[in-house]
């Protein structure tokens, strides 16, 4: 992908400065959803207002799938009457969200968080703890 | 490079090294990519998989042969010998149900034993640096240690956040650290040495479906083979002379008489919990009932409905197994870093170096990758750590040689001596525990003595470590001994 080519060629050109880890916000209970503040150490990389719409946007898709509602009763009760049984061969709608976070990640990096010397990690690498942002030095970009 | 500078500067500020580590990087080499290792086997927790990772099992397997072995032996003597008499002189459905019990009771007990229960995996060395340096700014340290709790406010209410000195990691609400299987379980429940596996988020509804069908299949049996009795010791031949043509139904009687009490009482105990939305973990130390001491107690994580509650609970969205069992690892050496990259590239895997970041781009367009328990994490459990099984109620901050970064998986299974000691305060559900297991097995009374269910209390530390260099005084304190020393052979 020329996207990751890019950011390969920029990485071996710049090293890691720092990373910053997004912790979650536990306000609303054991939903997974991330601290929307901005973090002091980004603020000469991007804009606030980006990186709090990159998280709110992250934290809606995370609530969706962890939505508690008619799909996902239906979704659970069939599976008790199969035993349980259809997990192993169906996706659940939660890995069928988490697909789509992977891809929305993965075009924020491309498009707003690589040409500034950032990277999201996708929060499911790190255990849904925490959404890791590697800062890199900014030596080769005129930034 | 400097990428590679970076990759060094991990593995070697790192104070042990996963002996594992240099030897799969060989093997990586040496084999172009062919063997490399899957997470699985550098899993920092007392697991077993088998499988290559499918299945996940707790370090021992506790009773789960036991418990299978029971289950089989009845309902097979069930449908061999009471069936027949009953298909003849009642209905096919007897049979029939007793099928259907049967498989949902076997495949539920089988799911709850071999799934994930929820593992958060470790944290990564730099966010246990992060953290670590965020309490140390935020630590008063003039006239006590930084605290190593965190409070939130969940729905109006103060929850306290405890630290995992194992992990490296603030605990997520309801999360708490499994002393005997070494990892941090999210919406820890109890272990369960019956399944083999501790019950968590992920295996919770399993866990609910097997003790109710299990309670139904007893039932049922009992049930049978009463009226079995019954009908034989019809006419006036009386019981004894029913008993001797169909002695295998005396067995089927006494196991079946024994286990429905244990087991009608965790059934209702547990539904009990699904209602309230609590966990046995919860409910057993009182976070929520007012023996905390705390005003505004209510458990905030309850709807406050119990349809709401039991649908939440076992009808939820399945969320997803954290740690990647199956991943490859990533290669850490700079050496091989372009010859393996390629390879590993097409595989799930994370890295905190920089080269992983670059792989995770593409590994993200493929698919999410959970995370892992990886070498680095491992490594960085260093010795001056806590011991795992974390202090219930104060911090202690003595330090006391954390063992638990070896991987234990290529060394076979270490000691445990699963130990009882009773819960802080002993109450009626507690009690329905302690006669499950009196009543399932009266000829393992030793074994069940030493495999007590389900007091998480004391998975989680009844009492604060005392000896800094051996670890907590409670139950789980001689296995930290056998650990202690099985690391030094490390």
């Amino acid at each position: 992908m020329a996207e990751t080519h890019s950011l390969q060629d920029m990485r071996q050109q710049a090293a890691i400065a720092a990373k910053v880890f997004i912790q979650r916000d536990y306000t609303n209970g054991t939903v997974c959803q991330f601290q929307t503040k901005f973090p002091s150490e980004l603020e000469t990389r991007i804009d606030k207002q980006q990186f709090e719409e990159t998280v709110r946007t992250l934290n809606n898709l995370y609530a969706e799938a962890e939505k508690l509602g008619g799909s996902s009763y239906l979704e659970g009760c069939l599976a008790c009457l199969t035993a349980y049984t259809i997990f192993l061969c169906m996706e659940t709608h939660y890995e069928k969200v988490l697909k789509k976070i992977a891809k929305f990640i993965q075009e924020q990096n491309d498009k707003i968080y690589a040409p500034r010397g950032l990277l999201l990690t996708d929060p499911i690498e790190r255990g849904l703890r925490v959404v890791e942002v590697t800062i890199f030095e900014d030596r080769s970009l005129g930034r | 490079m400097k990428h590679c500078e970076y990759q060094q500067i991990d593995p070697q500020a790192l104070s042990t090294p996963t002996p594992t580590l240099p030897p799969q990087h060989a093997v990586v080499e040496e084999e172009k990519g062919e063997t490399a290792r899957r997470k699985w086997e550098v899993f920092p927790g007392k697991n077993r998989f088998y499988c290559d990772g499918r299945i996940i099992v707790a370090q021992q397997s506790g009773v789960l042969p036991l418990t299978l072995g029971l289950i089989l032996v009845t309902t097979v003597l069930f449908f061999v010998f009471d069936c027949p008499f009953l298909l003849k002189h009642l209905t096919v459905f007897i049979p029939a149900i007793g099928g259907v019990l049967f498989v949902f009771v076997v495949i539920s007990l089988l799911q709850t034993s071999f799934t994930d229960p929820g593992i958060l995996p470790r944290a990564t060395p730099d966010e246990a640096a992060d953290i670590e340096k965020q309490i140390d700014n935020s630590g008063s340290s003039t006239y006590r240690p930084p605290p190593r709790t965190k409070e939130v406010m969940i729905n109006q209410q103060v929850v306290k956040l405890k630290y995992c000195f194992t992990c490296k990691m603030f605990r997520p609400p309801r999360t708490s650290h499994c002393s005997l299987c070494d990892n941090c379980v999210e919406r820890f429940d109890h272990h369960c040495p019956w399944v083999g596996n501790c019950v968590g988020k992920r295996n919770y509804r399993f866990f609910y479906t097997f003790i109710v069908s299990l309670s139904f299949l007893t039932v049922f049996i009992f049930g049978c083979v009463a009226t079995h009795l019954a009908l034989r010791a019809q006419g006036g031949r009386g019981l004894m002379f029913a008993l001797q043509e169909s002695p295998a139904s005396a067995v089927e009687l006494v196991i079946c008489f024994f286990s429905v009490w244990s087991i009608l009482g965790l059934s209702g105990f547990h539904t009990y919990l699904v209602a309230s939305n609590l966990t046995t973990n919860e409910d057993i130390k009182g976070s929520w009932s007012g023996k905390s001491g705390a005003e505004d107690t209510g458990n905030p994580y309850s709807y406050n409905n119990i349809i709401t509650n039991c649908c939440s609970v076992l009808c939820g969205p399945m969320p997803p197994s954290l740690i990647d069992r199956r991943g490859f690892m990533p290669v850490e050496e700079s050496s091989q870093t372009v010859a393996t990259e390629i390879e590993l590239a097409a595989k799930n895997e994370i890295n905190v170096c920089t080269q992983g970041t670059k792989d995770l781009l593409e590994s993200a367009s493929r698919s999410p990758c959970p995370q892992t328990g990886k070498p680095q994490t491992v490594s960085t459990s260093c010795p001056d750590s806590i011991d795992p099984a974390d202090p219930a109620v104060t911090f202690n901050p003595a330090v006391t040689p954390d063992p638990v970064a070896v991987p234990s998986l290529k060394c076979g299974g270490r000691h445990h001596s699963h130990t009882t000691s009773p819960p802080d305060e002993p109450r009626q559900q507690h009690h329905h525990h302690n006669r499950h297991h009196k009543t399932r097995s009266t000829q393992s009374s030793s074994k069940r003595a030493a495999l007590h269910i389900s007091n998480p209390a004391y998975n989680v530390s009844l009492s604060p470590p005392t000896s800094p260099g051996l670890g907590p005084s409670h139950a789980t304190g001689a296995e930290d001994h056998r650990r202690d020393s099985f690391a030094a052979l490390h």
